[in-house]
């Protein structure tokens, strides 16, 4: 998904680290068809999203080259066009299919101009601006994260029932991670959890995004 | 048997014992399920030790076991545990995450790739990072 925008810049000390929040399983077929050259990992209990704040997929954070976050977890460039497709043929309209790929080349532009230009990019967060963007843990969300990992412990020891209540109460602890919701849910026969109850939670979000807005001009 | 879920390990934890909400693991065992070590100073992990309450240390510690429930409370992190108490999981602290968040220094992890390859994040210091999550599902 990023290959274009690694093979362009990769010899300009500049690396993307693709993070699957998902079992080895689900997501092999997909890094062996696209065999990316950057690095690919497997965060089973979403590691990553309890250490950074990650609640949806995409969400992307921007490191600088001293570790520094200059842009803390954001939709890395997906819009909420989706919610309006065809929900049985999950086909969308062309202005549809315009809409999210304008959104995806704006945020992927405003990527290139930070590694283009460094600090001095306008997409550069100062640190009271990336402060302020950070969504911060609480105890519950907290508690959500050990949940959902003993749900996917007891997942890979066949105790499916049991992993069932433990992603419920993760979800539960911490109702805006899509993430975890999505995890626990029951998947169609192409691997997406996007049964009728998952759009009965979209459709409960009523004026709120599933994806976050992007807060670059122009999205 | 106890199993132990910490990070990126599981530990057995043979003599464990369970009673109500209290997890008792043998001391000799508490390094390697949590990270944490039982100094004379208090509960050490790296350079930070979490001194215990001398009133309150039968709590903490008894017969050459560690309460590790106990001990998860007092350093204010999360814990959740199956149905049948065999199976812990221990978490983390908002307020730890949310102050290493709030310094803007990109918290570090391990991850494998699909041939099992561990990668970290602090290999790739020099280079610009961008860090993208994703999902099959």
């Amino acid at each position: 998904m990023w290959q274009s925008l690694y093979a362009a810049n990769k010899s300009r000390d500049f690396v993307v680290i693709a993070v699957a929040l998902d079992v080895p399983e689900a997501a092999r077929p997909w890094i062996e068809a696209a065999k990316p050259g950057y690095p690919c990992l497997i965060d089973r209990d979403h590691a990553v999203a309890d250490l950074y704040g990650i609640t949806n997929v995409p969400q992307a954070v921007w490191i600088d080259e001293v570790g520094r976050i200059v842009r803390p977890p954001e939709n890395a460039g997906s819009s909420d066009a989706f919610r309006n497709m065809d929900r049985v043929t999950k086909q969308m309209t062309a202005a549809q299919i315009e809409e999210r790929q304008r959104v995806k080349s704006v945020y992927v532009a405003a990527l290139q101009d930070w590694i283009d230009k460094g600090e001095a990019s306008r997409f550069v967060y100062s640190a009271s601006e990336a402060r302020a963007r950070l969504h911060l843990p609480n105890d519950d969300t907290a508690r959500a994260h050990a949940h959902l990992r003993l749900a996917q412990y007891l997942l890979g020891c066949g105790r499916d029932e049991e992993a069932k209540r433990q992603f419920a109460e993760a979800s539960r602890l911490h109702p805006e991670s899509w993430n975890i919701w999505r995890q626990g849910a029951d998947k169609d026969a192409t691997g997406t959890a996007t049964s009728p109850e998952f759009w009965a939670r979209v459709d409960a979000l009523g004026d709120r995004p599933y994806h976050r807005t992007i807060d670059i001009d122009g999205i | 048997m106890i199993t132990i879920l910490h990070d990126r390990t599981e530990t057995k934890c043979a003599d464990a014992r369970v009673a109500g909400d209290d997890l008792w693991i043998e001391t000799a065992q508490l390094t390697d399920a949590t990270g944490w070590t039982l100094k004379p100073e208090g509960f050490c992990q790296g350079d930070v030790c979490v001194p215990v309450p001398p009133a309150r240390a039968a709590e903490f510690t008894h017969d050459g076991a560690v309460n590790v429930s106990r001990l998860w409370a007092h350093l204010g992190r999360a814990i959740a545990c199956d149905d049948t108490r065999s199976v812990w999981a221990l978490g983390a602290s908002a307020s730890e995450r949310g102050a290493a968040l709030r310094a803007l220094e990109a918290p570090d992890f391990t991850l494998p790739d699909l041939g099992g390859a561990l990668h970290n994040l602090h290999a790739h210091r020099g280079k610009k990072v961008f860090l993208v999550t994703w999902a099959s599902w």
